[in-house]
């Protein structure tokens, strides 16, 4: 009987029920895309760290990101690196922003990911035209579909110039989005040297690739304590490293984050105020009840209930528009995600908003004198 | 009658509001009920009826004397236990009749047994058991809005009786009725005290319930003032009155 109660008393005013659902749903939505892009910006970020096949990282000192690397590692750090008991191979990685100059006239930053396929280190994924064999091929270059509006090309063959080098796209992915907004042009190690006017052997980093059983953590302290001027990272490590750059210390990811929160605030409080209003109105109800000898726990499970249902109705409703709005966004530069994990976040949030606006009602409704029931 | 009071109260004084607008509403009151009774707490207004009502039933807390509920006193029992002791051996009729509007007539009757941990198709049946035994079988699925004065007093009294509480307590339970609905109600209250065996003290200050009562306690200023007892063996003709009604509506 408390959840029909609840269900009755929800729905008994029905412009107070629909604003307790905008109210979570608006939340819900808020949350949705605000933590939908931290996801996106966050998987963006690591996207390249994530697909290289490497146990450990050497990076300059104080590299601060995936992009921001500098190009100060030399073959010596290589060659000390390949010495070290546990170390099975050393690959080389180049990443440097670059200017990229449309067919059309103008310009635009890109981010040169220069590695040779045969290393097994890192490789462009989600190819959709052309092959990895393919930018082997002179002047060959892989970018990502969604920019190629950016990048003033129209796709497979269309012919560019990184910095003073020609480039023909050969390869093309698809969801390889860059949170710089800078695209990343994928070519052979060697390429992107010469494209951006380096001398001699200097990489940005290593990918370090250990012998099956190796230690990582010791093989990395042996690392660092061969190697002078470099750091050596585990690959969560640099996933975190860049993650804290790029959402943190620009203040993105603060600011993805606090709308968050304000979202989930809004939302308690518009659900605490409808919630409260409609206790106020059925405050005889709950004063019956008590008189006829429940349990205070009786009346807060009713209040309880009102606000579990409100939550479940607010949730579907906002997580419907939350997809329609994930969904528009996947062509655009900075997709939405949506996990399992997050949406039962989400579910667990909008729960805990509605259980926690429930409070007040319950507290206006412990104080109640079923007394009132005489006074009628 | 000889059976055990299921309800003592001695010496009890009810004090409200504070400092010099304080009130003493109940002067010593001595009052007990027996199961088989229905009496009538009769005063004119603000005799201090309605509030002796409300510490009877365990709701307003006495300044000073003692209150039993089937042998248990009451005196420092919580807020929780004095409501366990409401659900335990208390029904109520109110006034206003205080039913849910949300509520049909049937989940009325259904939520004082579901306060009581009773639930399910046992809860239902009984409930429709209760609305048919005070004849309104033709109404369950009915919300209060759309039920008389009568009715709905008749709903309020099936949620009260629902789980055969030893006691019933009444408030102006036909002030708000017609006559004919008022006789009814009366005829219904005088036929649960004397057929199912409860105590029913109804607060009035109506004389044509006057018929129905087997005792008549009249308090003026918060202090009682006369008792009258029915004589053994004379029956109330609106009992039959209201059996006829119910074999008509089914």
């Amino acid at each position: 009987m408390t959840l029909t109660l609840a269900f009755r008393n929800l729905f008994h005013d029905r412009v107070r029920l629909a604003v307790t659902l905008i109210g979570i749903l608006f939340s819900i939505v808020l949350v949705a895309v605000q933590l939908g892009l931290y996801l996106g910006s966050s998987y963006m970020i690591t996207a390249n760290i994530d697909h290289a096949k490497a146990d450990l990282w050497i990076t300059a000192f104080g590299a601060k990101s995936f992009e921001d690397g500098g190009l100060l590692l030399t073959p010596r750090e290589r060659h000390q690196a390949l010495a070290t008991p546990g170390v099975k191979a050393v690959i080389p990685l180049i990443v440097k922003f670059a200017e990229w100059r449309k067919p059309a006239g103008g310009s635009t930053r890109v981010v040169i990911v220069g590695t040779d396929a045969e290393d097994g280190g890192l490789e462009p994924w989600a190819l959709v035209e052309g092959a990895w064999e393919d930018i082997k091929a002179p002047e060959a270059v892989a970018v990502d579909k969604t920019y190629l509006k950016d990048l003033g090309i129209n796709g497979l063959g269309d012919t560019s110039q990184i910095a003073t080098g020609r480039v023909r796209v050969r390869a093309l992915t698809d969801g390889v989005r860059s949170f710089t907004q800078s695209p990343y042009a994928y070519t052979t190690l060697n390429r992107a040297r010469s494209l951006i006017g380096l001398d001699g052997e200097r990489t940005t980093f290593y990918l370090v690739q250990l012998e099956p059983g190796a230690d990582v953590k010791a093989v990395q302290q042996d690392l660092r304590g061969r190697l002078e001027g470099t750091e050596v990272l585990t690959q969560q490590e640099f996933r975190d490293r860049s993650l804290k750059q790029w959402l943190f210390k620009t203040g993105a990811g603060v600011a993805l984050i606090g709308g968050a929160l304000l979202g989930s605030l809004v939302g308690t409080v518009i659900v605490a105020q409808t919630l409260y209003s409609s206790t106020k109105d059925h405050l005889n109800e709950f004063a019956t009840l008590r008189a006829l000898g429940s349990s205070s726990w009786y009346i807060h499970q009713v209040i309880l209930m009102q606000a579990g249902l409100s939550a479940v109705m607010g949730y579907i409703l906002g997580m419907a528009i939350a997809l329609g709005i994930l969904v528009l966004s996947q062509g655009s530069a900075l997709p939405l995600v949506m996990t399992p994990g997050l949406a039962f976040w989400l579910f667990t949030l909008t729960v805990g908003m509605c259980a926690i606006s429930a409070l007040s009602a319950i507290f206006k409704v412990t104080k109640i004198d079923p007394a009132v029931v005489f006074n009628r | 009658m000889t059976s055990e009071p299921v309800l003592e109260a001695e010496g009890i004084i009810k004090d409200l509001g504070q400092g010099a607008a304080m009130v003493r509403a109940v002067k010593g009151v001595s009052l007990s009920l027996v199961p088989g009774e229905l009496t009538l707490l009769m005063g004119p207004s603000g005799s201090g009826k309605t509030t002796l009502l409300s510490i009877l039933g365990c709701i307003l807390t006495p300044t000073a004397g003692s209150l039993k509920i089937a042998g248990v006193a009451t005196d420092r029992l919580s807020a929780e236990a004095l409501a366990n002791l409401r659900r335990e051996h208390m029904g109520f009729v109110f006034q206003s009749y205080n039913l849910f509007p949300t509520l049909t007539a049937l989940e009325n009757v259904r939520i004082a047994l579901d306060v009581r941990g009773q639930k399910g198709f046992a809860a239902a049946n009984r409930s429709e058991e209760v609305l048919r035994d005070v004849g309104l079988g033709y109404r369950l699925k009915s919300y209060p809005g759309n039920l008389s004065g009568g009715e709905q007093q008749r709903v309020a009294v099936a949620r009260a009786i629902a789980s055969a509480p030893s006691i019933v307590l009444a408030d102006e339970p036909t002030a708000s009725l017609d006559a004919e609905n008022g006789h009814a109600v009366m005829a219904l209250l005088a036929r649960i005290a004397k057929e199912q065996g409860r105590s029913v003290l109804a607060v009035t200050h109506d004389p044509r319930t006057l018929s129905y009562a087997d005792r008549v306690v009249r308090i003026e200023d918060g202090r009682i003032v006369g008792e009258e007892r029915r004589p053994e063996g004379l029956d109330a003709p609106e009992i039959t009155d209201l059996t006829k009604r119910r074999k008509a509506h089914g």
